[in-house]
Order: structure tokens, then C-alpha cells, then sequence
């Protein structure tokens, strides 16, 4: 770790039973959460969930109805945003038009009284991490977007600031550039070690640089999991149906085992019991060339390394009860050099691979 | 189009601009038929009377153009930040003085300068709470495109963030990214400043250059016919400065 980077020893964060009320609507309604020190935790969730609302409370710029906001257990419910020590990279560009590159990193450190060459040395370094040093002259229109918001996190880092918080930060940006900046903001996090909350509607996004997800809907909290537990058990149906693409295939759930397709696999905890939905990952369905097959395929659409494979299941195909209706899809997420021995029409058999699922309500 | 009709209509539109502001000059400097001299532009500055007209409507300019700022910028800014609800009747207030005659205001805001009068005497300086008032449309309408330009709210949120309070916010990020239209309020008060005869001559016969003017068409028309060109010209070259500068800011933005 650069030591000349780091931020002081990381800071949890608490969010307790916050409600914000905007008139009738609940922007929140009852958010807990606690984030642990160092920690990037990313607010995913569909726009109107109160993910942004929640990160502006955090950061003083709006405030809750009720509730508490804690900093390293301390409420700063209270606290004017201008004295909560929290740097911030916004959706919209935020620049200083007026100011160099260098000056606008420099600004938190100007307003604590920092010296003159103190500043100069630390806009620096923190052009540096980000990799601008060469543009610390530069007017902000002179930069592109993606250099914009690389010298935005630089001027919220620059104060060494207790908690980092980014407001879709790269929403406003094309793809590649989304791609390369959001790898280069969990560098950064990582090296500073600065503890940071993240607020993106792109669940890519959340799953490639959190170190643990927190999906919200409709104003509280779903899940909070790490990536990979956030998409292999989802803890509720909400989360099932938001995070990643599934089937709903029909299922029936008897003591823990879900029957589906003719296989039997094991139910996550939060499944209902009886009949109703599986949510079954592309990924986990596998698709053989069988005569006697159980399904015929659809469609086939290439996406590069991997193809989606849609088949029809015959009416026939065992599963639980109800059986599946005539029009039935599943889509299968297959290597495309699989895929390439695969046509449009022919009959295959559509496995399942033994890995637990969420069963909804129907 | 022909070039020639290009360069005839722009030779029809100059006689039809600088005809008579020529004729202005010739006439100015015209002391007997026939006889021409620059003595009525020496009156300018030493004819007493005329010497310090100008010296107070500049004056008024600067005073005007201060206590406009101090007035309407932080106003402005402070309701586009925290009262965005409010900014129906900002515009509408200082909108108001337009659609009523100058004639109606000085008859309206006469009882007013008695009191104005007994509180800071009869100097043409204290012109200057009236026309605030009349240039008040027009610097507005400069102020409120050049903060509309700004994505202000995320500039405050975002200087909030990194620990400035709401002065630093107003001083040290807002305005200095409004200077177009700072500068143009200002040119814009003070062209209007410049040209005021209603307001000056009826409240008190306050010895502003336009009421000089009109005095000395009557007597000297010489001197009052520099005097007025010379305005013009001043005026012109404020509004040519204020174009450049609003250029050189909008290609600043890399617009």
C-alpha cells in the first residue's frame, strides 16, 4: 500500500431504522444498515428504491424525517454536510469551472488551512493515483468526461475524508470509459483504504467492485451480501428476480428439495413451500442434442464467448404440479463452441445443474 | 446573393447608423457657418458645469451597478440554492418596473425622496436607489441566464461536501463562474444610467449629464452635442467590450 496514499484508520458507518418522507412517498422507509470500516458497499437498486437519498443523507445534503446516521458509532444526524468530512463524486460533472485541475483538488485542503505548498504536494499525489499529473494545469473543460470524474475523486480524496461517498459517478459516461473508471475507482479505494459507499442502478457495476452489495427496494434494505453470495442465494425474491437474469420456471418445494425439470435440488433458505417459481440462473441450464429430448430450441443468440440458447419445453417435460404450460421457455447460457453444433428447431434435452435455487410464490 | 447587394445594404444601414452621429461631430464642432473648432469637446472637461456632470453619472454608474450586485447577486443565488420556490416572484418583482412607465414611477417615488432627500440630502448620488430600481429588469434577466448556465445546485452540493459553508459557496464558487454575466449586468446599468433623463430631471433637476445636455441644447448647442456623442460613443464601446467578454467566457466553457 502507498503510505503517502492512505487515509488514517477506515470508519464504520450506521444507517438505524431511517425513514425519509417526501409528502406521501416514502423515499425511505425503515433503511438499517452498517458498514463495516474500509469496506466498499455498493446501494443497488431500481431508480426510486432510495439509494441516492440514503447517500445524501449520509453526506448531509438532504435529511431524514427519522432515524440516525453513525460514524464510527457516533450520530451525525445533526451535522451540517459542510463540517461531516465526507468527499463525494457526484453524478453530474461538479468541477470548479474556474479553477485549474490542480486548485480543484486542492480546494478541501485550502478550506482546512492546509499551506500553499502542502496543497501543492498533496493535489499532486493525488493527481497522481489517478493518473492526471500531467493535466494538474488543465482547465475542466479541457479534460473529457472520464478525466473529469478521476480529478472529482482526487478532489473527494485529496482532504483524506472519513468515508467516501460516489453518486452513480459513472452513469454519465460510454461504456469502455464506464468499464476502465470503475476498475480504477476500486484500485484508488483499495490503496487508500478509505471506507466508501457507492450508489449505482448498474448491478455489473455493484457485483464487479463491491466488497459486499446492498440491495434496496422501495426505501429498505433486501440483502446485503458479498457479490457472489448476492447472486447464488438470494435472500429474497426481490433480490432473485433484480440481481443477474433467471427462468421462472414452475417448481414445487417439499421439505427443503425443489422438483424442477425432473431434477431435485436443494431450496434456498426463503423459499416458499409448495408450489410456485423457480429461479433458475441461464448458467446452471445445460442443453443436449437428444432425439428424445424434452424441448426444441427457439433461438440461439451469440454473445461473444457465450451463447443463449431459448428453448421450448414440450408440454410433457416432468416437473411438479401443473406440469409446465405448452409455451414454456428456458433460456440456457452455453459456450458458444458448444452452441455451434446446435440449430434452430432441433430437439434437445435441457438439464439442470444440482445447485440450490430461490422458489417465489407464483 | 450578389456581393454588391451584400455591400450596398451594408452601406445604406451605415449612413443610415453613422449619419448622424457625422452630423453630430460636424455640427459640434461647427462654431459659426463655415468655421469649424474642437472648443465645444475642450468644454467637456473645462466647462465647470458639464466637467462635473460627467463626473456624476459616472458616479451614479459605479454606485448603481454596486448596489445592484449587493442587492440582486446574493438574492439570486440564495434562491436558486435554498428557495427555488420563490423564483416566480423574484422574476416577477424585478420584471415589475418594465411594464410601468418611468414617467408613473418618478410620480409614484416622489413622497419616497423627500424622505430620500432628508435622510442624504439633495446630491445626485441618491438617484442611485432609483435607478437600481429601473435597471433592475435588465441586470436580472443577465444574472439569471448566466446562473442558468451553471449547474449551481451540484457545484454548492459539491463545495458543501468539501467543507465550505454557504458564504465560501456564494463567494469562492458561484460567483466567480458568473463573470459574464456580472459583467454584462453591470455594462447593461450603466449604458441605462448614462442615457437618464425622466427620473433625473423630474425628481429634483438632479445635474446628471443628460440633464445637462437638454440644458445646454437650448443655450450652448455645441458643448450639448459633444456631450451626447460622447456618450454614445462611451455607451457603444461598453457594449462592444461587454460582447467580447461574453465571447471570451463562452469559449472558456468550450462552447
Amino acid at each position: 500500500m502507498n503510505s503517502s496514499a492512505s487515509q488514517g484508520s477506515p470508519l464504520g458507518v450506521d444507517f438505524v431504522d431511517l425513514h425519509r418522507h417526501f409528502g406521501e412517498v416514502r423515499g425511505l422507509d425503515g433503511l438499517t444498515l452498517s458498514v463495516e470500516p474500509g469496506e466498499l458497499v455498493c446501494l443497488l437498486g431500481p431508480s426510486g428504491c432510495g439509494k441516492t437519498t440514503a447517500l445524501r443523507i449520509l453526506a448531509g445534503l438532504d435529511h431524514p424525517t427519522s432515524g440516525e446516521v453513525k460514524v464510527a458509532g457516533k450520530d451525525i444526524t445533526g451535522v451540517p454536510a459542510n463540517k461531516r468530512d465526507m468527499g463525494m463524486v457526484f453524478q453530474a460533472y461538479s468541477l470548479f469551472p474556474h479553477l485549474t485541475t490542480a486548485d480543484n483538488v486542492a480546494f478541501g485542503l485550502k478550506l482546512r488551512g492546509n499551506s500553499s505548498a502542502e496543497r501543492r504536494k498533496r493535489a499532486g499525489e493525488m493527481l497522481e493515483l489517478v493518473g492526471l499529473s500531467e493535466h494538474a494545469d488543465r482547465y475542466p473543460h479541457q479534460l473529457s468526461g472520464g478525466q473529469q470524474q478521476r480529478v472529482a475523486l482526487a478532489r473527494a480524496l485529496a482532504f483524506r475524508p472519513s468515508v467516501l461517498l460516489l453518486d452513480e459517478p459513472l452513469s454519465a459516461l460510454d461504456a469502455k470509459v464506464r468499464v476502465q473508471l470503475r476498475d480504477e475507482i476500486r484500485r484508488v479505494q483499495l490503496e487508500v483504504g478509505t471506507t466508501t459507499l457507492f450508489v449505482t442502478h448498474d448491478q455489473e457495476e455493484a457485483l464487479a467492485v463491491s466488497d459486499r452489495v446492498a440491495v434496496m427496494n422501495a426505501g429498505h434494505l433486501e440483502q446485503l451480501a458479498t457479490p457472489s453470495e448476492l447472486y447464488s442465494s438470494p435472500a429474497t425474491p426481490f433480490v432473485g428476480e433484480f440481481v443477474g437474469l433467471s427462468n421462472r420456471i414452475p417448481a414445487a418445494v417439499d421439505d427443503g428439495r425443489v422438483r424442477l425439470l425432473g431434477h431435485s435440488v436443494d431450496a434456498l433458505p426463503g423459499s416458499v413451500s409448495g408450489p410456485g417459481v423457480a429461479l433458475v440462473r441461464p448458467e446452471v441450464v445445460g442443453v443436449e442434442a437428444d432425439e428424445a429430448g424434452n424441448a426444441t430450441i427457439a433461438s440461439l443468440s451469440f454473445r461473444g464467448p457465450v451463447t443463449h440458447v431459448v428453448c421450448t419445453l414440450a408440454s410433457d417435460a416432468a416437473v411438479g404440479p401443473g406440469g409446465v404450460t405448452a409455451d414454456q421457455e428456458i433460456t440456457a447460457q452455453i459456450p458458444s463452441g458448444h452452441a455451434q453444433r446446435l440449430t434452430l428447431g432441433q430437439r434437445v434435452r435441457v438439464t439442470i445443474e444440482p445447485v440450490p435455487v430461490l422458489v417465489i410464490a407464483g | 446573393m450578389k456581393r454588391w447587394v451584400r455591400w450596398l445594404i451594408l452601406l445604406l444601414f451605415a449612413i443610415y447608423f453613422f449619419g448622424p452621429l457625422v452630423s453630430t461631430f460636424v455640427k459640434s464642432t461647427e462654431t459659426s457657418p463655415g468655421h469649424h473648432s474642437l472648443d465645444a469637446w475642450k468644454a467637456l472637461v473645462t466647462n465647470d458645469e458639464v466637467f462635473h456632470a460627467i463626473g456624476q453619472s459616472l458616479l451614479l454608474c459605479v454606485t448603481t451597478v454596486l448596489l445592484m450586485l449587493v442587492l440582486l447577486l446574493p438574492t439570486m443565488i440564495w434562491v436558486r440554492l435554498r428557495l427555488p420556490q420563490l423564483s416566480r416572484t423574484i422574476e416577477f418583482l424585478c420584471l415589475l418596473p418594465l411594464t410601468i412607465p418611468a414617467l408613473v414611477i418618478v410620480v409614484g417615488i416622489n413622497g419616497v425622496y423627500a424622505w430620500v432627500n432628508y435622510f442624504f440630502g439633495y446630491s445626485p448620488w441618491v438617484l442611485t436607489f432609483a435607478y437600481v430600481v429601473l435597471v433592475l429588469p435588465y441586470a436580472y434577466r443577465s444574472l439569471d441566464s448566466a446562473l442558468a448556465a451553471l449547474d449551481v445546485t451540484t457545484l454548492a452540493e459539491a463545495a458543501r461536501s468539501l467543507g465550505a459553508g454557504w458564504f465560501t459557496v456564494i463567494v469562492r464558487v458561484i460567483v466567480p463562474n458568473l463573470g459574464a454575466g456580472i459583467l454584462s449586468a453591470a455594462f447593461i446599468s450603466v449604458a441605462l444610467v448614462l442615457g437618464e433623463y425622466t427620473f433625473a430631471s423630474l425628481l429634483n433637476n438632479y445635474q446628471t449629464l443628460p440633464v445637462v445636455i437638454a440644458l445646454f441644447g437650448k443655450s450652448n448647442a455645441q458643448v450639448s452635442e459633444a456631450a451626447s456623442l460622447a456618450t454614445i460613443l462611451f455607451a457603444a464601446a461598453l457594449l462592444l467590450l461587454l460582447s467580447f467578454a461574453s465571447r471570451r467566457s463562452r469559449g472558456r466553457k468550450g462552447v
